[in-house]
């Protein structure tokens, strides 16, 4: 028989028990329905988490000074601040695995400006700094390398300094003062936005660090080097190589514990991501349960079907429905109901997921994968629960059919 | 002379009931040529729907041979018959048996879908002709609970006849109906007997049995009497006498009014 036949014949008698059809998809609707939403969120979450980390910076590696392993407040830090110019300069030369260092210096202080000022964040940093950070500048420059070695007065603004303090026009090659040393303006940053912790990151101004040190902060020490590996496959190798360069350049001897520390901090958010995928998947499974009770609905309903349909097949047998005839009528009877209730479920989860995303303000995104298994699911479920009942119909023996009551 | 449509020699029909074996069929013989038109009759039990299930492919003796138009029916797997049924067989029952919640013209395109030998194009064309032969061509989109019981049984006669077949086998086809509507499917038996197809009736009414031109009676699964009826009545003849009677009584009972 000719497949838009079968599908003729199968709509039809689908139709002709609307109410009972409806209710039997229903379970179908909703766990596709189910899935769909839980699929959505989790990956909303997913891929928010990897926008977090990719906003960190590339393959960001982060060493700050004093002993994690010193336990309490972090002592080590506190007593001597050991993270000089030197380590950074020793890391740049003596690593095969990095990409781009930067010390960074970190104070605060008034930018002031002829029309207001502002109390901001600054950053003594080196030409690597945006690299590292995956980070541009939207106007003019970032101060370049003679800067660096020269300790010019250049400074590179943040988005929200130039909101507040130049709104209406391009503050390159404006005089300002951090506190009461005056500065160039070279170049304005690209907006980054938040920290996942709600950091604002655009309120930052960028010197070279030489001139923070000679000219703001009056410190030798860094808050912290910045680096980046070459590849997030060398992550690990590139955390040992710095380790070790640090303690010689620290000259600790075998045994002696780090008055460092090395961080990766994208692990730690991979760990955050692989957890939310981890829960995307449980979350998904749950609902995929609700999807094998649909089948069983639809399971019920064919085998009530086949009851109430005897006759119909002693009928369709007597006038030369072979079995395989039969079974695949009610096979294809069972899947189209239960793919019409997954692509009505698909809407469902996506009409869901959206009004979830906007209450509740999550990002919610489905993969296009997660829609194809969906779909390709709920047609297999038609056919797993669907074949028991269609055997059943196709083994009846015509004349007994026939005379079914 | 040309090959019968049907031959049966020794055919037997043993049910197994736990214990006991009932015997439906014991040795029946028969042959039908082409073209003729037979009553089956017999009493309750006696064994005819046995008979008319074995010729009609829906059951396999015991023992005994069957050929069907020259096909050896023995030994036939279930879809090879299936297939038989659907090229050679029409089926017409006493409970009609449409498909409910269908439309006629549905209802008699359905064998046409099941056809594996490629002979029919335009199926529903051939389900309007078929319902128009029969002289429902104005009911064509009615389902069978609109249909009166006369109505229904045309239908299913139309399906019988649809994909052309070389037997018409009728189970009790007048049992569910009115003297009045039998005669007219009988009519329609007859005419399609005379276009040449083969028609074989069971039925316990001897006035329906009036209508064949041979009578095979059936008696504890033998056959008892097989013979030829010397004059068969025409029904459509009797069709006409009994409107005729009717529109007389109603004119009768006018002027008794007036
Ligand atoms: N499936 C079956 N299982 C057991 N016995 C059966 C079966 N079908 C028919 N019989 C028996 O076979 C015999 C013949 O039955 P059959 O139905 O052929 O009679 P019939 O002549 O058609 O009767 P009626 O005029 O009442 O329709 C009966 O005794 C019946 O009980
Ligand atoms: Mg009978």
């Amino acid at each position: 028989m000719k497949i838009n036949t079968l599908l003729t014949m199968a709509t039809s008698s689908i139709l002709k028990n609307k109410m009972r059809t409806m209710l039997t998809m229903l379970g179908i609707v909703i766990g596709v329905g189910a899935v769909i939403v839980m699929v959505a969120v989790g990956h909303g979450a997913q891929s928010q988490i990897e926008a977090q980390i990719k906003n960190l910076g590339t393959n960001l590696i982060v060493i700050t000074p004093g002993s994690s392993a010193a336990g309490g407040a972090s002592q080590g830090a506190q007593t001597f601040n050991r993270l000089t110019i030197a380590d950074a300069d020793k890391i740049t030369a003596e690593s095969t695995l990095l990409s781009a260092v930067s010390p960074v210096i970190v104070t605060r202080t008034q930018v002031i400006t002829g029309s207001g000022n502002w109390r901001t964040e600054i950053n003594g940093v080196s030409t690597d700094y945006l690299t590292i950070r995956d980070w541009n500048v939207t106007s003019g420059a970032l101060f370049t390398n003679d800067d660096v070695v020269a300790n010019r007065k250049v400074a590179v603004l943040g988005s929200t300094i130039v909101k507040n303090l130049f709104p209406d026009s391009d503050p390159v090659g404006s005089q300002i003062q951090l506190g009461n040393v005056p500065f160039t303006v070279v170049g304005v940053l690209a907006p980054k936005g938040q920290t996942s912790s709600g950091v604002d990151q655009d309120d930052i101004v960028l010197v070279p660090y030489t001139t923070a040190q000679d000219r703001l902060s009056g410190f030798t020490f860094l808050g912290q080097i910045l680096a980046s590996a070459q590849s997030p496959t060398d992550m690990t190798a590139a955390q040992d190589e710095i380790r070790s360069i640090m303690r010689e350049s620290h000259g600790l001897p075998n045994g002696a514990p780090d008055d460092f520390t090395v961080r990766d901090q994208t692990a730690i958010a991979q760990a955050a991501t692989s957890t939310t995928s981890v829960m995307t998947g449980l979350l998904a499974a749950i609902a995929s349960i609700s999807l094998v009770v649909g089948g069983i609905g639809i399971m019920n309903i064919m085998l009530v079907s086949v009851t109430e349909r005897t006759r119909e097949i002693g009928i369709r047998m007597a006038i030369g429905a072979r079995g395989s005839d039969v079974l695949t009528q009610f096979l294809v009877e069972s899947v189209v109901m239960s793919l019409l209730g997954g692509l009505i479920g698909l809407a469902v989860g996506f009409g869901g997921a959206a009004l979830l995303g906007h209450l509740m303000g999550w990002s919610t995104s489905t993969p296009l994968i997660a829609v194809a298994a969906a779909v390709g699911f709920s047609a297999a479920v038609g056919m797993f629960f669907g074949f028991y009942p269609a055997r059943k119909a196709a083994a009846l023996d015509p004349i007994q059919a026939l005379r079914y009551e | 002379m040309s090959t019968p449509v049907i031959e049966l020699t020794g055919v037997t029909k043993v049910y197994q009931m736990g214990e006991t074996e009932v015997y439906a069929l014991r040795g029946v013989d028969l042959s039908v040529s082409a073209g003729e038109m037979i009553a089956v009759m017999g009493s309750s039990g006696s064994g005819k729907s046995t008979l008319m299930n074995i010729l009609g492919c829906l059951d396999v003796p015991t023992a005994g041979s069957y050929m069907l138009d020259g096909i050896r029916v023995n030994g036939m797997t279930r879809n090879e018959r299936a297939d038989l049924r659907n090229r050679k067989l029409g089926f017409v029952f006493q409970g009609f048996n449409l498909l409910p919640r269908t439309t006629a013209v549905a209802n008699v395109e359905l064998p046409l879908l099941y056809d594996r030998t490629g002979r029919f194009t335009s199926t529903r064309a051939l389900a309007v002709e078929a319902l128009t032969r029969v002289g429902l061509g104005a009911r064509l989109e009615h389902q069978p609970s609109e249909l009166s019981g006369g109505q229904q049984q045309r239908v299913a006669i139309a399906r019988a006849l649809v994909t052309q077949p070389t037997l018409l086998l009728a189970d009790e086809p007048t049992g569910n109906l009115d003297s009045k509507t039998s005669i007219e499917v009988m009519a329609l038996f007859q005419e399609l007997n005379e276009q040449g197809i083969t028609v074989i009736v069971v039925t316990h009414e001897p006035d329906i049995a009036q209508y064949a031109h041979r009578v095979v009676d059936v008696r504890d699964g033998r056959i008892l009497r097989d013979h030829a009826v010397a004059a068969p009545r025409r029904a459509a003849d009797d069709v006409r006498t009994i409107d005729t009677d009717a529109d007389g009584l109603r004119a009768t009972a006018l002027q008794e009014v007036v």
